[in-house]
């Protein structure tokens, strides 16, 4: 099946959770990273349970933040 | 390695103006542009809401910030960097900013304004803990 993973094309031999391609996708930090999946956000406690289907559009960004401490 | 970051006259007043707007809080956005061999030229200044509202923290919204990286992609553009404003502290990476910088390949470019009608701008690569400064380098023009 093919989905696209930051606007760039992606094949996966089978389908996955969003947690188990952020694994495969080895993005560190995963705890900062926000996902939508078709433009829809999706919350972090739903990682395990939402599966990837074929044609989906998935982007990862990391949470951009900061201070002066 | 890129150690220069282009912006225009008009790019680095978006900025200053938004900073000072935002002040006593910290702003933020996002740079989007292209790479020219080893130069980092900026095409637009993206002026993102800090979620925290707060002058010593920022977090930019998630909503803004996908919907910026989409218009860069739109574009033909890369994600070249961000900016935040240190309005009381010097322009140089806090722990925290160290901490949450987790893309090495983009630029941190910090505007103090902690001496007032002095800013002052400067960019820094962050990798874990070690931080380097890179040039920036002014051109006259529009954005």
């Amino acid at each position: 099946m093919q989905i696209k993973v930051n606007g760039k094309d992606l094949v996966l031999e089978k389908e996955l959770s969003v947690k188990e391609l952020i694994d495969e996708q080895r993005i560190e930090a995963p705890e900062y990273v926000t996902v939508q999946l078709n433009e829809e956000f999706v919350d972090k406690n739903d990682f395990s349970s939402i599966i990837i289907k074929d044609g989906d559009s998935i982007e990862f960004l990391y949470f951009m933040g900061g201070g002066r401490i | 390695m890129i150690v220069i970051i282009k912006l225009t006259q008009r790019h680095c007043e978006q900025i200053l103006n938004y900073c000072q707007n935002e002040a006593p809080n910290e702003a933020c956005g996002l740079l989007g542009g292209i790479i020219d061999e080893d130069v980092k030229i900026v095409k637009k200044v993206y002026l993102l809401t800090n979620v925290d509202q707060c002058p010593e923290h920022f977090s930019m919204d998630p909503q803004e910030q996908f919907a910026a990286i989409k218009d860069m992609r739109t574009n033909g553009w890369f994600l070249l960097g961000n900016f935040h404003s240190h309005p009381k502290s010097p322009s140089r990476p806090s722990e925290e900013d160290k901490r949450l910088a987790f893309d090495p390949e983009v630029s941190y470019l910090i505007l103090s304004l902690m001496e007032e009608g002095y800013p002052i701008l400067k960019s820094f690569r962050i990798q874990k803990d070690t931080v380097s400064e890179e040039t920036i380098k002014i051109i006259a023009g529009g954005a």
